[in-house]
């Protein structure tokens, strides 16, 4: 076989070929070349999507890393700093969930530590086929007790996510996992490959024959056909993982210490000439002296196996005896392997003779990248209908019910309830509210977390379902009292080899930037997974959001529920007149249509200021977004959560439907005790936003009136008890049938 | 009082108790890394804390029991020392032969974290003498293996010693069989060894002592040492931070 039919086997393309024979002069060998295709596939180079993540706005006085590093940092003030970082994993869990879906949250928690943060908090957000499904059913459970599985024995807490469930993930669910950690800003680490003669180790697990070719595997369409390449599995050990943590956190106390990196994706490889390309630096390495649990191993195999627990460190020569003792102490080995050069190569010996050679940075940073064509969906213009044609129900409490019966708005408890929430004793609000409050301790800070994504407004409407879902995010860390800080992404696309599915990719880049760059939430860090198809489908372009917020006084954080009877419930920001796009019209009436609801920027920003000034100023009670659902459903949560009921009469010149259950955006339920509605009125007039009063908290179930001109023309007249056992069971009963 | 929090391979809950004992109750602690021996004397309470020792490999605790630490700990059970297993510590203990039984996997198979209400069934020992008999308190549980499991005749001595400490109730201290999520044997949820000095449980009251974590209900455990040890001294610190 010719050196080019080999690259093409491998998954490199003619023209990508060529520029490899123009970087070295000469033909590749079969190790050069496996080195090309694993850092040189969209997993690990992002050559697909490298040109549209330039327009995301990075910067910022907060921000202390941006993109390109093993994670974001953003200050917090007080010298401390959170770092943080989605991940996916998407691939690996549609073959085996639970070693799939605890290899990304154990990927995900290196990045964090790699930096020198202590991770302090996960996140995960997942998508599903229907939950009436046999398989869907085993992917939905695997990959929950993957994740928890993993994070539990990490200890650390999982303290927020969101699981969507919809025919499009069907064949390809998606698992991202996003990981917060706390750091002093003297002691951030960054993955560089400084300083001649420096030594170059390996620590952590050995290496296998597991995970070889992840990152190609990662990089194309699902299908039946195993590459004969070995598996691309990876398998988690969080045991050791935690060792390893305890291990690097105490490394990188010492200023020894110059560089280091994750071996995640693409393994030694990835590590070597990533740190090698940011410092301008080579890296001379000796395949045979990495310790390995396989036998015979082949240089190229060591060099791409993506056996996971697993680092890369580089010290200053003579530590080297320092490290191995601080790994011993957690039973870790610390191996040296190579050494730091100055020609920009990455050289590999085996047994002290030259295997290959490349330049470090072709690897890091020379793929050619790739221009995608881009083209609107015919798709698009098929879902917008006429909704005057659409009856009204007559009988709102039975959508009520369906709504709440839905999985995708139904309580998440059976999910996070395999997650431990509390260690760490950090935990102020735990999962189940709009976003979690962790506390620092030393300071009275805390920050907010939440991740939030709506696969369904970006099918719809890619650039509008883009904003909103920084918008979202950005809401649920205000009414918990937070400032929105930064934000980090996990991109969820097809094959972006179709114009159509760019076109969405790029759409949603746009609307997540726009927001972004308006609310001076810049993005921090991200991933981007394509090719999330079956051979029947794509999945919903699924951009997902991780945000951190910083609460000055923790004390001050909100919670959704309803706390106290009397208090009165208030509407700020305005219903409007949207139906597309809502689960009631896809779930109750089997509508698919849209158009998505619109954000408007600026009315976001004044609804979020006003809300988190409240928040401040200690005015309400309770804040809670309106979402999924509309108005009715966000005002069950409210009263499901604090175990209370609400009534109310609402004037409107919107059909009863729409009223209650659009899903118009900027939309903030508050309750309060009477006499500080007009401090909150004058707050919300000086920022111009409207606030109108939709009823008050009572005991014992869930009342509205819907008025036009006083003739009442719809209503809601249920017990808190029932839609809490709805609303509680949905998920568990379609799983225990 | 002198704390000593015992880190084994994998433990996770080791920092929670440090804090609890340093910032909450304000008493000098020190880590006792899995490795170390220390000498009997030199500590009145040593925990046992919670997490995923060796990865729960094997059994959850049975490789931890096996750590150099353990004949240290063994020595200051012996010695009269108050030794406390919360979680994984509970489970080491068990494993270590110090408390009777063992765990078995959750009854739903799965891990389960939430709060749950626990009755106190004997206030009559050092960690719960700030507590009343038939009191029912709010604690977090976190396990996979929380399922307390015991032979007959193991079951017939701890209830004819009043060694049941805690049991898992509903909010009004019945013992209902849904206020028992992991499936322990007699709603088991704290139990003590004969002479008193050692409790293992299951829930974490380490994670229940701080206003700002929303229940308070677990500081009065550590408290109950703490006048155990100082001779009837109680002190108020529930609300530090």
């Amino acid at each position: 076989m010719t050196a080019r039919e080999e690259a093409k086997k491998l998954g490199l393309t003619d023209l990508e070929f060529d520029e490899i024979l123009k970087i070295l002069g000469r033909e590749p060998n079969y190790l050069e070349l496996s080195l090309y295709s694993v850092m040189w596939s969209e997993h690990c180079s992002y050559k697909n999507s490298k040109p549209v993540l330039k327009r995301f706005p990075t910067q910022g006085p907060q921000v202390l890393q941006g993109p390109g590093e093993n994670a974001g940092i953003v200050d917090i003030g007080d010298n401390l700093a959170v770092a943080m970082k989605v991940e996916s994993h998407n691939h690996p869990s549609a073959v085996d969930p639970y070693q799939g879906a605890a290899t990304g949250a154990g990927g995900m928690i290196r990045d964090i530590f790699t930096m020198g943060a202590r991770p302090i908090a996960l996140l995960n957000s997942l998508r599903f086929g229907c939950l009436c499904d046999d398989r869907t059913q085993y992917l939905f459970e695997e990959a929950v007790a993957g994740i928890g599985d993993y994070g539990n024995a990490m200890g650390i807490p999982t303290v927020g996510g969101e699981v969507y469930f919809d025919d499009s993930y069907k064949e390809n669910p998606l698992v991202n996992a996003m990981c917060v950690g706390i750091i002093k800003h003297d002691k951030i680490v960054r993955g560089k490959a400084a300083g001649v003669g420096n030594s170059v180790m390996v620590v952590g697990a050995a290496t296998g024959r597991d995970g070889m070719h992840g990152a190609s595997f990662a990089s194309g369409e699902l299908s039946d056909d195993n590459p004969d390449q070995g598996s691309p599995m990876q398998v988690g050990d969080p045991f050791k993982e935690k060792q390893l943590m305890e291990a690097c956190l105490e490394l990188l106390q010492n200023d020894w210490v110059v560089g280091v990196q994750d071996m995640g994706a693409a393994g030694v490889v990835s590590s070597t000439c990533e740190t090698a390309a940011r410092a301008g630096s080579g890296i001379e390495l000796d395949v045979a002296l990495v310790p390995q649990r396989d036998k015979d191993m082949k240089p190229h195999e060591i060099m791409i196996s993506e056996s996971q627990e697993r680092m890369l460190v580089i010290v200053e020569k003579g530590h080297e005896d320092d490290v191995k003792k601080i790994f011993k102490k957690w039973d870790l080995d610390a191996v040296k392997f190579g050494t730091v050069t100055d020609d920009g190569m990455l050289r590999i010996l085996e047994n002290g003779k030259v295997v290959g050679e490349v330049p470090a940075a072709s690897l890091a940073e020379g793929v050619p990248i790739v221009k995608r064509e881009s083209k609107r969906p015919v798709y698009m213009d098929k879902l917008q209908i006429d909704f005057s044609k659409i009856p009204v129900t007559d009988d709102l409490n039975e959508v009520l019910f369906k709504l709440l019966d839905s999985p995708n708005i139904a309580s998440k408890a059976i999910v996070y309830r395999q997650f431990d929430q509390t260690i760490g004793t950090n935990t102020v609000v735990a999962p189940g509210s709009d976003a979690a409050v962790i506390r620092i301790k030393g300071t009275k800070k805390g920050i907010a977390v939440s991740v939030d994504g709506n696969g369904y407004y970006c099918y719809l409407d890619p650039y509008e379902g883009g904003k909103q879902i920084v918008a979202e995010a950005a809401r649920n860390l205000v009414v918990s009292g937070a400032k929105p800080l930064a934000l980090t992404d996990g991109l969820n696309f097809g094959n972006p080899e179709k114009p159509e599915v760019y076109y969405q990719f790029e759409k949603c880049v746009d609307g997540i930037s726009e927001v972004s760059k308006k609310l001076n939430i810049p993005v921090i860090s991200g991933n981007v997974s394509f090719y999330n198809e079956g051979k029947f489908s794509a999945v919903y372009p699924t951009p997902i959001v991780g945000m951190v917020g910083v609460l000055d006084d923790v004390n001050k954080h909100c919670t959704m529920n309803f706390k106290k009877q009397g208090d009165l419930v208030v509407l700020l920001g305005e219903n409007t007149d949207e139906l597309g796009g809502s689960t009631y019209l896809q779930e109750v009436l089997n509508i698919t249509a849209g158009p998505a609801p619109r954000l408007d920027i600026e009315l976001e920003k004044k609804v979020q200021t006003c809300c988190l000034k409240a928040i401040e100023l200690g005015l309400v009670n309770s804040a809670h977004d309106v979402v999924q659902g509309g108005l009715a459903v966000a005002l069950a949560e409210c009263c499901i959560a604090g175990n209370l009921g609400f009534s109310g009469e609402i004037e409107t010149d919107l059909r009863p439907d729409t009223l209650l259950f659009g899903e118009g955006q900027s939309r903030i339920i508050l309750s309060l005790p009477e006499e500080n509605l007009s401090v909150l009125n004058k707050l919300a007039k000086e920022i111009g936003v409207k606030t109108s009063v939709l009823g008050f908290v009572k005991s014992g179930g869930l009342n509205i009136q819907v008025k036009q001109r006083e003739q009442v023309v719809g209503k809601i007249e249920v017990s808190t008890e029932r839609i809490a056992e709805i609303w509680n069971n949905a998920i568990k009963r379609r799983i225990e049938k | 009082m002198n704390c000593a929090v015992i880190q084994f391979a994998g433990s996770g809950g080791d920092g929670d108790c440090y804090h609890v004992c340093k910032n909450i109750l304000g008493q000098p602690v020190e880590y006792i890394f899995h490795k170390e021996t220390f000498a009997a004397q030199d500590f009145d309470l040593i925990i046992l804390p919670g997490g995923a020792s060796h990865g729960d490999y094997l059994r959850p605790g049975a490789l931890a029991a096996r750590s150099k630490v353990i004949k240290s700990v063994i020595d200051a059970a012996n010695a009269g020392k108050y030794i406390l297993g919360i979680g994984n510590g509970f489970q080491i203990l068990l494993e270590a032969g110090l408390l009777p039984g063992t765990m078995l996997i959750n009854k739903d198979l799965k891990f389960y974290s939430e709060d749950i209400f626990v009755r106190v069934e004997n206030n009559a020992t050092p960690f719960t003498n700030l507590y009343k008999n038939g009191e029912v308190i709010r604690l977090t549980v976190a396990c996979k293996y929380g399922n307390y499991y015991a032979d007959k005749k193991t079951m017939e001595q701890l209830k004819t010693q009043n060694k049941i400490v805690l049991t898992y109730c509903d909010i009004n201290g019945n013992a209902a069989e849904a206020s028992n999520p992991l499936g322990s044997m007699e709603n088991i949820a704290a139990i003590a060894n004969q002479e008193g000095n050692i409790l293992g449980l299951m829930p974490h009251p380490e994670r229940c002592a701080e206003e700002i974590l929303g229940n308070t209900d677990g500081i009065r455990m550590f408290q109950s040492i703490l006048q155990y040890v100082e001779g009837g001294k109680i002190h108020d610190c529930s609300r530090r931070s």
